[in-house]
């Protein structure tokens, strides 16, 4: 009798049991910081002790700010420039290795995605070798074989900077999202090829009736992620430009700036309020892309 | 026989941009394990691997500075990391995916819309949270902020969801406690989720960089990304030495992700393709 009323406590409370570690440490270093940080974002501080209440002045500043705008700019660049690069090159590796008479697909699968083993960081000291001018693979087979000059400053010249950074990402992320285009294009229906083979569809525009609106959800999920992330970047250039934004801050990113702002000059509320920009910016531009992709229309069709 | 010439042609072509990417990629990787052998002088001389094989480089990675000290220092922080994360996010898990309870939807909502707001925006706070706790220069101070995945628990919910309860009355009737459910019929059969889970968590622990960079001052302390960034600085021009250092500091997550890698394609796609 007393074990059977063990059992249907024991019952009745395990899942509190079972999510209250994650949940306090959920709510202390995941949801406490929220609000804290939107706390902080009208503050000055300067140091743990010192906060002067300034309202939404950090956020009037930001306006005013040349190096928050140079970071937004950059980041705005570069998140354009790699989701377009990369993405159509990752459907199209993956809409060839998917085709059917293909041999050698997992070397290939394999090949492409192996750069994203290589964490960020690494990446980075990678790369800042092979950029090196003169001597740097990417100089040396550039001379070669187009002849241009080998001493192209990539990371010393402004302008240089963000194709530096933008080829980079390519390489890293390329084959990542390729396989998720593969796995979405297996599961595209193949009778739908054969009814428009039948009604005497193309392949443009099998790729458009049958192909496209089969990868739609994992297509605007990739869109999606691939976008945040580009929005989050720091390691990459922070280690490519010797710990510092890059000549005439070419390669300065929001994420830089709120590390340098919050964790180098020590102000945390100023941080926080460009955290927030940041937040608000991802979140618009999601929706946003989700609203044009027709993401929620496609739970009905 | 035209449209044969034209398939043909389209494969040909098709495989040439194959292999032309695939070279592409693997060639940066080629010339990192090529330059860790060879001499400061062959480095640039030759554009791959030199007649010269030498191992002076990792030689002196060992010698002249604590590398050892840094990989276990990395070794410990991510494994630690892993183990933390993978048992607080399939109890998690497993408690969203079988059981109704009071604040599940709740939860369930909060943990959805904090995913949408970037990690970076909790750095601020977080760095005055960890210095009034005291973890400030400690592995604690990534460990534990680090503890829990919402990541981990939805991929969990998402595998634990499709086990029939069959499984768990089955259990039930045998005199299983909720935890014995979980620890001896949840966990063994979510192998392929596990390795999955284990090898994202690893990589990202193992590879993150601006947190320890921010929370860790002592050199001895220093994780892998971060020493690595420092030993740029200490050995200019050391290229081969600083090679080497970046070809052992991947090599762990290779090794992983050889032996998970089956388990790791599958869990990647699956919250994209049901999602």
């Amino acid at each position: 009798m007393k074990e059977t009323s063990f059992f249907r406590l024991q019952h009745r409370y395990a899942p509190y049991l079972f999510v209250s570690p994650f949940l306090f440490l959920f709510s202390v270093f995941g949801v406490y910081p929220i609000f804290k940080s939107l706390q902080l974002s009208l503050y000055i501080t300067n140091g743990p002790r010192d906060h002067v209440f300034v309202g939404l002045g950090n956020f009037q500043f930001l306006l005013r700010d040349p190096d928050f705008h140079t970071a937004v700019w950059n980041t705005i660049v570069f998140a354009l420039c790699s989701v377009f690069l990369q993405l159509p090159l990752s459907l199209g590796l993956a809409i060839l290795l998917s085709q059917k008479w293909l041999k050698g697909r997992a070397f290939f699968r394999l090949a492409f995605f192996c750069p994203q083993l290589v964490g960020q960081a690494f990446v980075a000291v990678l790369f800042g070798v092979l950029f090196v001018p003169k001597f740097g693979l990417i100089n040396q087979t550039l001379s070669s074989v187009f002849g241009i000059p080998d001493d192209t400053k990539w990371l010393q010249n402004p302008s240089l900077v963000m194709p530096a950074l933008v080829l980079t990402s390519l390489w890293m992320y390329v084959g990542f999202n390729m396989i998720y285009f593969l796995a979405a294009l297996q599961g595209v229906d193949l009778e739908l090829y054969e009814a428009a083979k039948v009604d005497g569809a193309n392949s443009w525009q099998q790729f458009f009736a049958v192909t496209l609106p089969g990868i739609r959800p994992v297509a605007v999920f990739v869109l999606v992620t691939a976008t945040i992330g580009s929005f989050q970047l720091f390691e990459l250039p922070y280690i490519l430009l010797n710990n510092s934004a890059g000549p005439n801050k070419s390669g300065l990113t929001l994420v830089m700036y709120l590390f340098q702002t919050g964790f180098v000059t020590g102000d945390l509320g100023y941080a926080s309020a460009v955290g927030w920009t940041l937040a608000i910016g991802v979140l618009v531009i999601s929706l946003i892309q989700m609203r044009i992709t027709g993401a929620w229309k496609g739970e009905n069709a | 026989m035209s449209k044969s010439l034209w398939a043909r042609l389209g494969r040909g072509i098709s495989y040439f941009v194959l292999l032309f990417g695939a070279v592409l990629t693997l060639v940066p990787l080629v010339w990192l394990v090529a330059s860790t052998t060879k001499s400061k002088d062959d480095l640039f001389h030759y554009t791959f691997f030199a007649p010269h094989f030498t191992l002076e480089n990792y030689t002196s990675l060992f010698a002249k500075m604590p590398f050892l000290n840094y990989l276990m220092n990395s070794l410990f922080v991510a494994s630690v990391t892993v183990l933390v994360q993978l048992f607080f996010s399939s109890l998690a898990g497993f408690a969203l995916a079988k059981y109704e309870f009071k604040g599940k939807k709740a939860i369930v909502v909060i943990m959805l819309s904090t995913m949408l707001i970037p990690g970076q925006v909790l750095m601020a706070p977080l760095y005055e949270l960890i210095n009034l706790l005291g973890m400030m220069d400690s592995w604690r101070g990534i460990i534990v902020p680090g503890a829990v995945s919402v990541f981990g628990i939805f991929l969990f919910r998402q595998s634990i969801l499709q086990l029939p309860n069959e499984l768990m009355h089955a259990g039930r009737i045998d005199g299983c406690t909720e935890f014995r459910l979980y620890w001896d019929i949840v966990m063994p059969v979510s192998r392929p989720m596990i390795g999955a889970f284990c090898l994202i968590s690893f990589m990202g622990a193992w590879n993150s960089f601006l947190w320890p960079q921010i929370i860790l001052h002592n050199r001895s302390l220093y994780t892998l990304p971060i020493a690595l960034n420092q030993l740029r600085d200490l050995y200019n021009n050391q290229y081969g030495t600083l090679m080497a250092g970046t070809l052992l500091s991947i090599l762990p997550v290779v090794i992983l992700f050889l032996v998970l890698q089956k388990e790791f394609v599958a869990g990647l796609t699956a919250g994209a393709v049901k999602g």
